[in-house]
């Protein structure tokens, strides 16, 4: 396999109890990944509902020889948010992705992983982070591949690289999804567990552009670097990080890992992950250096 | 030096896009500049805008006979492989002798602290730190000696931030408002191709594009409709986060009103936080614009000082967006 991880990353949106749960012991059972992120990156409110099953679900991907990878908030504002992830940092045994500045400090001097919401966009601040003990770090969404090729030829940190799913894009104190229904955040009444893949935002000339996720903004489109997967690899991405959403992620687990070991080509896996996604439009600017919803085809340099 | 009626009174940092509005903010009172040089390296890098090496020289001796501080703002993140700029400007800013640097980038700050001791190190606000724990952070590793914290705090989360974290703390008193968690949006290049954080400019006036349809104005942002505007309504600026959308069935200002940003009305409450300093935002701005916002706020601050209410400035609705004000994530009914 060339030492390719798959990763799947940290579930994003406000699901049912149960439905996470039939979700990771499926992943446990079938998802050929390597790596299973969990944990809540969006939003605090929404924790307490994961925890319940977390130990069970994370006992069914051990057994299931996945590494569980746990991670956490992307913007850390409050006391309480801050006590949570020391108590999981310090954590004997756990594996944490740090997604803010504060959670990296606190996770010095043991391994860890660093998060795609940790502004690493050059040698010098991966080359800090490894010295703190980051032994690997997905990279920000907006990275173009000549920047990537340099992280990733640069030998301080495994590298790993999103390649499907929306893109998060921005993060806020504000809750788009309450606001959205009238609502103010201390009184959400989680509304955003309506939208299991984000809330669609449309520009008044009809354009579907952006999903909105409680304080979290994403593409519209769908990322999907199946085409560059080949070039990722040779310039020294180690890890494809696969964003979960409410399709068949074991299917699209399947189409990534037959394109990381050369058994299936890039048109084929396009037109396959079409087809599992619902024909959602799909993007690739960000790597290829221009407007991230764009799709360019064409080889990476 | 600008006369201070109290030891406590908040310093006025405020904007110099050019050699002009940094002499504008001088007179009209200001403590401190900050400005940036005229590249990718600072996070208002727009066509027409900032200093060469030349004029900052010629800025500081300005600045500095009247007593007032001048700050550089490298604060976007260094290209990887290619940190020769950054690293220049840092060098620059310490031989010419600013007062201080404002850094936004991990790797960048570890030059700065390795490599000029002495020069004065400011986090700035596209850091987004904003807990104790990640300014603790770059206090301990890089010894930064002031934060500016994120527009997404209220202003008792900054008091609790200034009673436990030993540093200066700067917050953002008027202007633009970023409503997402600043230096972590790429929404601007994901419509553009543009980013706040590689190249310092958001939604940029090169993909602007106002077009008639029939009696309405539509503006874009890159190929995106940003907001649509009847015959006889201003059209205002396509910036991504400030549009009207539809969103659940509803259409409307999603993220944010077209508003600014002001805190004249809580000025106390921020002195009684603890806030060090007050930001103005708008280094794209004009020289009569700093003038007047610079000199309104130095009667309020200094009026506050002195423990007076702070009238209202009568003169700065005409200067704001849309004619719209807020307070922002400051007051909690913001969220």
């Amino acid at each position: 396999m060339g030492g390719v991880r798959l990763t799947l990353g940290p579930l994003l949106f406000n699901w049912a109890a149960d439905k996470r749960r039939d979700f990771y012991f499926r992943i446990a059972d079938e998802a050929p990944v390597d790596t299973v992120c969990l944990g809540e990156v969006v939003c605090s409110k929404r924790a307490s509902v994961m925890e319940p099953d977390l130990p069970e679900i994370v006992e069914r991907l051990e057994a299931a020889g996945k590494e569980v990878v746990h991670s956490t908030l992307a913007l850390v504002l409050s006391g309480a948010e801050m006590e949570q992830i020391r108590g999981l940092a310090q954590e004997p045994g756990f594996l944490v992705e740090a997604n803010d500045v504060s959670t990296a400090a606190l996770l010095r001097g043991r391994p860890h992983v660093i998060g795609p919401y940790v502004n690493v966009y050059n040698e010098g601040t991966l080359a800090y982070l490894a010295r703190q003990g980051a032994a690997r770090v997905c990279l920000p969404v907006e990275l173009s591949a000549s920047a990537i090729g340099v992280l990733a030829g640069a030998g301080l940190a495994e590298i790993e690289v999103m390649a499907f799913g929306r893109a998060p894009l921005a993060i806020s104190a504000r809750c788009y999804h309450a606001r959205a229904h009238g609502l103010h955040k201390d009184g959400c009444q989680y509304v955003c567990d309506r939208d299991p893949d984000g809330m669609a935002v449309e520009s008044l000339t009809g354009q579907e552009f952006l999903a909105v996720n409680g304080l979290q903004t994403l593409s519209h489109s769908y990322v999907n670097l199946a085409g560059e997967v080949a070039s990722l690899l040779k310039m020294g991405v180690r890890g494809l990080r696969l964003s979960p959403h409410d399709l068949d992620m074991v299917a699209v687990a399947g189409v990534f890992r037959a394109l990381a070991e050369g058994t299936l080509e890039a048109g084929a896996a396009f037109e396959r992950l079409g087809t599992l996604a619902d024909d959602a439009p799909f993007s690739n600017g960000f790597l290829h250096g221009v407007e991230g919803l764009r799709l360019v085809e064409g080889h990476l340099e | 030096m600008n006369a201070t009626p109290s030891s406590k009174a908040m310093e006025l940092v405020c904007p110099a896009g050019t050699p002009a509005a940094l002499r504008a903010a001088v007179d009209a009172g200001a403590d401190a500049v900050y400005l940036g040089f005229r590249d990718a390296t600072n996070a208002r890098n727009f066509p027409g805008l900032n200093f060469s090496r030349e004029d900052l020289k010629e800025g500081l001796a300005y600045a500095h006979g009247k007593g007032t501080k001048v700050f550089v703002a490298i604060n976007t993140f260094p290209a990887a492989g290619e940190p020769g700029p950054w690293h220049g400007a840092v060098d620059d800013a310490a031989m010419l002798g600013a007062d201080a640097v404002i850094l936004a980038d991990i790797g960048l700050i570890d030059y700065a602290a390795r490599k000029h001791p002495d020069l004065r190190r400011h986090l700035s606000v596209q850091a987004s730190a904003s807990s104790i724990e990640a300014i603790a952070f770059y206090v301990r590793e890089f010894g930064i000696r002031r934060a500016v914290l994120p527009r997404v705090l209220t202003v008792a989360e900054i008091a609790a931030i200034n009673a436990a974290a030993p540093v200066e703390t700067e917050v953002f008193a008027f202007g633009g408002l970023c409503v997402m968690a600043e230096g972590r949006c790429s929404l601007s290049s994901y419509v553009t191709g543009q980013s706040p954080n590689i190249c310092g400019v958001c939604s940029p006036a090169s993909h602007v594009r106002y077009e008639e349809d029939g009696d309405t104005m539509v503006s874009r942002l890159g190929g995106i409709t940003i907001n649509t505007f009847d015959r006889d309504e201003p059209a205002g600026y396509p910036t991504l986060c400030k549009g009207r959308f539809v969103a659940n069935g509803e259409t409307g200002y999603l993220f944010e009103e077209p508003t600014s940003l002001n805190t004249l009305q809580i000025l106390p409450d921020l002195m009684k936080a603890g806030v060090t300093a007050l930001k103005i935002e708008g280094r794209q701005r004009g020289r009569a614009y700093v003038a007047q916002v610079v000199s309104e706020f130095r009667k309020a601050v200094d009026a506050a000082a002195r423990g007076q209410t702070v009238a209202a400035a009568v003169g700065l609705d005409a200067v704001t967006e849309g004619g719209r004000q807020t307070a922002g994530a400051y007051r909690k009914s913001w969220h």
